[in-house]
């Protein structure tokens, strides 16, 4: 479980320091709505966690993202998958 | 969800906007005078906000061929080639495109955004992957996602960001497909293709490289290919997709390549089979208006000493523009609604230009695209700079030191 909380963690503070103090944001946040972000950017910010992770995480997975806990949900599987290859 | 949920969400992230003067999706120009002149009302306005970048639109070889063409084969093909049948005229274009490449085979659409739907989602299968530049056109993310195959984005005209996601898929099976734009078309900056297609090199025989000419076509290149001729990496680019609606005056689309297995694409490539192909008078157009970019090089020189013009007029005032010389120059303003309120004020002194705002814009920027022709005169490009000078000022976007002429 510790693993698993690290993920959520890094996703989580990156994304906080992506969007800047004004916002609360935690896992359960929606990352559009509640962090100001358009989609555009919320696919930038994918392009972040592929490099923090090394991992590729395709567009159709972010499609279908809702929660901050969706998106470290994704980069748990693809760091799970790449470390198993 | 729901109809009326979405459509309400758009009224209202719009109806600010168009408070602000006239509604910017639904602008009518009741006459169109020539490449660069139209109507409004009864108002005369400049055209600099038109991709019509040879000015070839009224071209009198252009309109006698459309017009024969009509009269000679018919107004439409009411059908697509795979069910409908093939006209001579639709194997002559692919075949004058072929050459004018130096390329095996060319396959037109009825539209470049048909081309790149048809292409992009027919080459990528399940298993492989689309690499696209973050700043893509709507049509190659719209490709994407009707394509089996999986699509990650790099980071805008960045060979090394590139090169570093191409890394995480080695030894991984599965063609890769990097997929460019020649110039981008919100910006107006070109793609670095040397370095890509060098990229596309070192990493192996299953990567191929599609590069989107929609903008470059007729542009870039000693001969008007586009940016691929410009870098001299023709050979890198697999597949070359271009457009008819821009420098071509007309409407369709193509591509063109030297991969074996190119042409397979008609048989399972839907945006092809599964829709009216090209009329007889908008092929009519391209072969025109290709016959005419090879005998009047110097439109592709006119178009930019105006660019040159226009840009560093612009750069001089103190507007903030994209990188590079371009048939796109966009200068960069604060937010939406000064996008919105300068491009009322350009239209109010008799200029035309186009609205980019987010999300359909890179870093969530607003710009005014304004597009350069060969058509455009002297006149023309100075009358747009006071304009934008003017308008500037009194918006208080410009120091008023800047604007000397």
């Amino acid at each position: 479980m510790a693993e698993l909380d690290d993920i959520d963690t890094r996703v989580l503070d990156l994304l906080k320091s992506k969007i800047g103090r004004e916002r609360e944001i935690a896992m359960d946040s929606n990352v559009v709505e509640d962090t100001g972000l358009d989609s555009v950017s919320v696919m930038d910010f994918v392009m972040e966690l592929e490099d923090e992770f090394d991992i590729s995480v395709p567009l159709d997975e972010i499609a279908e993202v809702r929660t901050v806990s969706d998106l470290a949900g994704v980069v748990r599987r693809l760091t799970a998958a790449g470390a198993s290859v | 969800m729901g109809i009326k949920n979405r459509a309400a969400a758009m009224q209202s992230a719009y109806s600010a906007l168009k408070a602000l003067g006239r509604d910017p999706t639904s602008l009518q120009f009741d006459r169109i005078v020539s490449p660069t002149e139209a109507l409004l009302g009864n108002k005369p306005i400049m055209l600099f906000g038109t991709n019509n970048y040879l000015g070839l639109t009224f071209d009198e070889a252009c309109v006698e061929a459309t017009v024969a063409a009509a009269r000679e084969h018919g107004v439409g093909t009411t059908g697509s080639r795979i069910a409908n049948g093939t006209y001579e005229l639709h194997r002559a274009l692919e075949q004058e495109i072929a050459q004018f490449y130096d390329k095996r085979a060319t396959i037109l659409y009825s539209t470049g955004f048909l081309a790149n739907l048809g292409v992009i989602s027919g080459l990528a299968d399940k298993g492989d992957h689309l690499l696209i530049d973050a700043d893509s056109h709507a049509s190659i993310y719209d490709a994407c996602k009707m394509s089996d195959g999986e699509t990650i984005r790099f980071r805008h005209n960045n060979p090394d960001d590139l090169a570093k996601r191409l890394a995480r898929f080695e030894g991984t099976p599965g063609d890769k497909i990097i997929v460019v734009e020649g110039i981008y078309s919100m910006l107006g900056d070109s793609a670095p293709l040397a370095e890509i297609a060098a990229v596309k090199r070192e990493a192996g025989p299953n990567v191929y490289l599609l590069v989107d000419e929609a903008h470059s076509l007729g542009v870039m290149g000693e001969t008007g290919r586009g940016k691929c001729q410009e870098a001299g990496v023709e050979d890198d680019c697999d597949y070359i997709v271009g457009t008819f609606s821009k420098s071509v005056g007309t409407t369709g689309g193509f591509c063109v390549s030297n991969v074996e297995e190119f042409e397979a694409l008609r048989a399972y490539s839907r945006p092809y089979m599964f829709t009216a192909s090209m009329t007889p008078p908008t092929v009519a157009t391209a072969r025109a208006a290709f016959q005419r970019m090879a005998e009047a090089p110097e439109l592709r020189e006119r178009l930019w000493q105006n660019c040159h013009r226009l840009y560093a007029g612009m750069a001089k005032m103190g507007y903030r523009l994209g990188p590079e010389v371009s048939p796109v120059v966009a200068p960069q303003l604060p937010d939406p609604q000064t996008a919105v309120t300068l491009w009322n004020m350009l239209i109010d002194a008799g200029l035309y230009t186009n609205i980019a705002i987010p999300p359909a814009t890179p870093n969530a920027l607003s710009l005014l695209r304004v597009s350069v022709s060969a058509g455009h005169d002297d006149g023309q490009v100075s009358a747009a700079l006071e304009i934008f000078a003017e308008a500037g000022k009194e918006l208080g976007l410009l120091k008023p030191g800047n604007i000397a002429a």
